[in-house]
């Protein structure tokens, strides 16, 4: 135990998600020792960024301005929406440049053994955005775990009740994976998602 | 139960477990809380199971039911290898009402076996899962049958046939939870709540696995059994199963 602020700054550090005791000292004398750290600039940083990033108003991703740069593309398509479960997966989609329409970020997943339910997700934001006819497809994009999969169900099944076409992101064999080590799971469904070649 | 050793000299040992709950860990890990056939209830690190390359791919995910291969560690054990037994998660997340009932039935199981587990436990969860996977039975059915069995191998086995305080030959009428089942008039508290001839059946064929009964049961029969056996369930846990408000009656 170190005495007063310092403790205060590693107990702080400590807190942070993927941040254990050991690190947060490191972090701490990191900050104590090195001269040419630019503390106030870091400290700034972690005020504006508390003050100016919001959640976008109509999907749920984080911008600076009410809405995002991504709903604000007039280039993007309408008629497509690809829906996630957290921003960080409207970055990596946004990597891939497959992707041109728009986005919508439900906040999580259904988990009930966590208390999470479909209230607690933007679901009623996303039937509302599918309701003046606009969209054509959505694309259920959220994780290939058992809470995404259970999501995914939950939305098919709520979405079936429009005209619209739902899909769901393929799922099978990593790139650069062998095949002896993947799971039955994944397996079936590179076989269930087979694809000609010829 | 160790006895073996890797060729680093770290304590190895094997298992056939179904996989309650998993936390996150990091960057790329997990901690994953595991019901074992023979050595109860473990916590244990699958390293790098989030990458989408992992060897683990789906064998560690909630109700799977797994041959795993753990070190000893000195806090928690690390998961070295998993071979599945029963791929139920997929089958089970298929359908809406299957994946909450299943939710509730492992966290149910993590809560009972607590300070320890047993192969009791271990076999009944597997087997409720199994059941859920090959749709056999309504899920809400299998749910509270589920329930019902799992608290009476923890040792709060309900009556519904005689008096559960003096032992009177049955029929009753009154369910008093906190009683342990069925009372008679004469020990029935006052404002104890009636309960129908057929939900008290219906509540019986749950825990004997009667499940021609069971099925044969109407709606708001199985929806009346359902509450006595949430109320059954949450009072002798003492702490709310959080899971259990989730559950959805209908199926996709």
């Amino acid at each position: 135990m170190y005495e007063g602020i310092v403790q205060d700054l590693i107990d702080e550090l400590g807190r942070l998600p993927g941040i254990g005791p050991k690190s947060a000292q490191r972090i701490a004398f990191h900050i104590l020792q090195t001269q040419s750290f630019d503390v106030a600039r870091l400290a700034e940083i972690l005020t504006t960024v508390r003050e100016r990033v919001k959640f976008c108003s109509i999907c749920g991703n984080i911008s600076e301005q009410d809405t995002c740069t991504i709903c604000r593309d007039p280039r993007r398509d309408p008629a497509l929406i690809c829906v996630v479960e957290e921003a960080k997966d409207v970055v990596a989609i946004e990597r891939t440049r497959e992707f041109r329409g728009l986005y919508h970020v439900l906040g999580g997943a259904i988990s009930p053994i966590d208390g999470i339910g479909p209230d607690d997700l933007s679901i009623r934001q996303l039937m509302q955005r599918l309701a003046d006819g606009t969209v054509q497809e959505v694309i259920i994009a959220t994780d290939p775990n058992l809470e995404g999969e259970a999501t995914a169900t939950y939305l098919s099944r709520l979405l079936t009740t429009l005209e619209i076409r739902v899909t769901r992101l393929a799922s099978g064999l990593p790139v650069g994976g062998d095949l002896e080590y993947a799971d039955e799971v994944t397996l079936g469904r590179a076989f269930e998602g087979r694809r000609s070649v010829s | 139960m160790p006895g073996q050793w890797d060729d680093r000299g770290v304590p190895v040992y094997r298992d056939e477990a179904v996989v309650l709950r998993t936390h996150k860990l990091g960057e790329a890990d997990r901690i994953v809380t595991m019901l074992t056939r023979q050595h109860g209830k473990v916590r244990a690190v699958a390293k790098g199971v989030r990458r989408t390359a992992s060897k683990f791919g789906a064998r560690l995910e909630p109700f799977m039911v797994a041959d795993v291969q753990l070190w000893e560690g000195r806090t928690l054990d690390v998961i070295t290898q998993a071979e599945s037994l029963g791929s139920y998660g997929t089958l089970i997340t298929d359908d809406y009402g299957s994946y909450t009932a299943a939710s509730v039935m492992v966290e149910t199981a993590d809560r009972v076996t607590e300070s320890e587990g047993s192969l009791q436990q271990y076999l009944l969860l597997v087997g409720a899962l199994r059941s859920l996977s090959r749709r056999e039975h309504a899920p809400t059915l299998t749910l509270d049958s589920y329930l019902l069995r799992a608290l009476s191998v923890a040792g709060w086995a309900p009556t519904f046939t005689d008096c559960a305080r003096c032992a009177t030959v049955g029929p009753h009428h009154s369910i008093v939870v906190q009683l342990g089942g069925v009372v008679c008039d004469t020990c029935a508290p006052p404002g104890a709540p009636k309960v129908d001839a057929v939900t008290i059946g219906l509540l019986g064929a749950l825990v004997e696995g009667d499940w021609p009964t069971a099925e044969a049961a109407s709606e708001s029969t199985r929806s009346k059994a359902s509450g006595i056996v949430a109320a059954y369930a949450q009072w002798h846990l003492e702490r709310g199963l959080r899971s259990l408000p989730h559950v959805s009656r209908e199926s996709s």
